[in-house]
């Protein structure tokens, strides 16, 4: 029996260690961040674009409203792509827009809207990064679902046809 | 001679008041922890991309805030996940990765001990 017990546990080792390498195999091991997600959104207050105002992320966002928060600056090429689908999406009465402005200068941003189309209802200054860190973003463009002070769901890079009747179900 | 006395007393006391290159150091520390989630096998520290510099700001700002190292992690963690540690608590999805190894050990100790004692 003794001597039987040695081969059964270096198979069963060898056992454990096939079974996490085979599941480790599937994996992938690009990082791939949540997209779906229920986290409150974080309180802050910052300076909005063009109103020379401060405003705090709970007089910007009410309850019981769906708001989409897009990151996006004017130098960045993925935001000028993906500008039409958040012009048809501000046309949505059901839905309000708000801009932050990812490490961008004044003007740049002005000349953007102007040349595009302005579908934010406020804009947020984000110069150093940092807000846009307190949302856990990545980069931009960046866009952000928000119901009753929770993100529901945030997708990272622009966006396309096929987000964007993804976001009209979420919203209706 | 008193001058000189003098002198070396205040040379002394001049020289106690050393000036460290380290202001930064508990910052440095907590972000050379935190990975760079853009950045293919870079620290926040090592980083210099858009993303580390906004980090590096707000960990200077959160430690102004009077939060901890470990706060900040927690804070960290909760905006984006495990993976931003460099160093994984133990959880669900961890605990294979942290008793795996002691579980060998062990074993392996189990079967030299067993066999010392059979040889005897």
């Amino acid at each position: 029996m003794k001597q039987k017990l040695i081969p059964y546990s270096i198979t069963l080792i060898f056992f454990i260690i096939f079974a996490v390498f085979f599941k480790s195999l599937k994996d992938t091991n690009i990082y791939t961040p949540k997209t779906k997600i229920n986290d409150d959104i974080p309180i802050f207050s910052a300076d909005l674009l063009f109103l020379n105002e401060n405003s705090t992320t709970t007089e910007i966002f009410e309850l019981d409203k769906f708001y989409l928060l897009n990151i996006w600056a004017s130098w960045c090429i993925p935001c000028r792509d993906e500008h039409p689908i958040l012009m048809s999406l501000s046309k949505n009465n059901k839905l309000t827009l708000i801009g932050m402005n990812y490490k961008d200068n004044k003007k740049n941003a002005k000349s953007f809207l102007d040349e595009l189309g302005n579908p934010y209802e406020k804009i947020i200054v984000d110069n150093n990064g940092t807000n846009s860190i307190e949302w856990g973003a990545f980069g931009v463009p960046e866009t952000f679902i928000i119901y009753n002070n929770k993100i529901i769901k945030k997708y990272i890079g622009p966006l396309n046809q096929e987000l964007l009747t993804e976001i009209q179900k979420t919203i209706k | 001679m008193k001058i000189f006395k003098n002198f070396i007393i205040i040379f002394l006391l001049l020289t106690f008041n050393n000036l460290y290159a380290n202001e930064n150091s508990e910052r440095n520390e907590i972000t050379k922890n935190l990975r760079c989630l853009i950045c293919q096998g870079q620290s926040v520290y090592d980083s210099d991309s858009d993303f580390a510099n906004s980090m590096k700001i707000l960990v200077d700002k959160k430690l102004d805030e009077g939060l901890s190292e470990k706060e900040i992690y927690i804070y960290f963690k909760e905006k984006y996940g495990d993976w931003i540690l460099y160093d994984p608590g133990l959880n669900k999805n961890t605990y294979l990765l942290w008793l795996l190894p002691i579980l060998i050990f062990l074993f392996g100790g189990a079967i030299i001990a067993k066999s010392f004692i059979l040889k005897k």
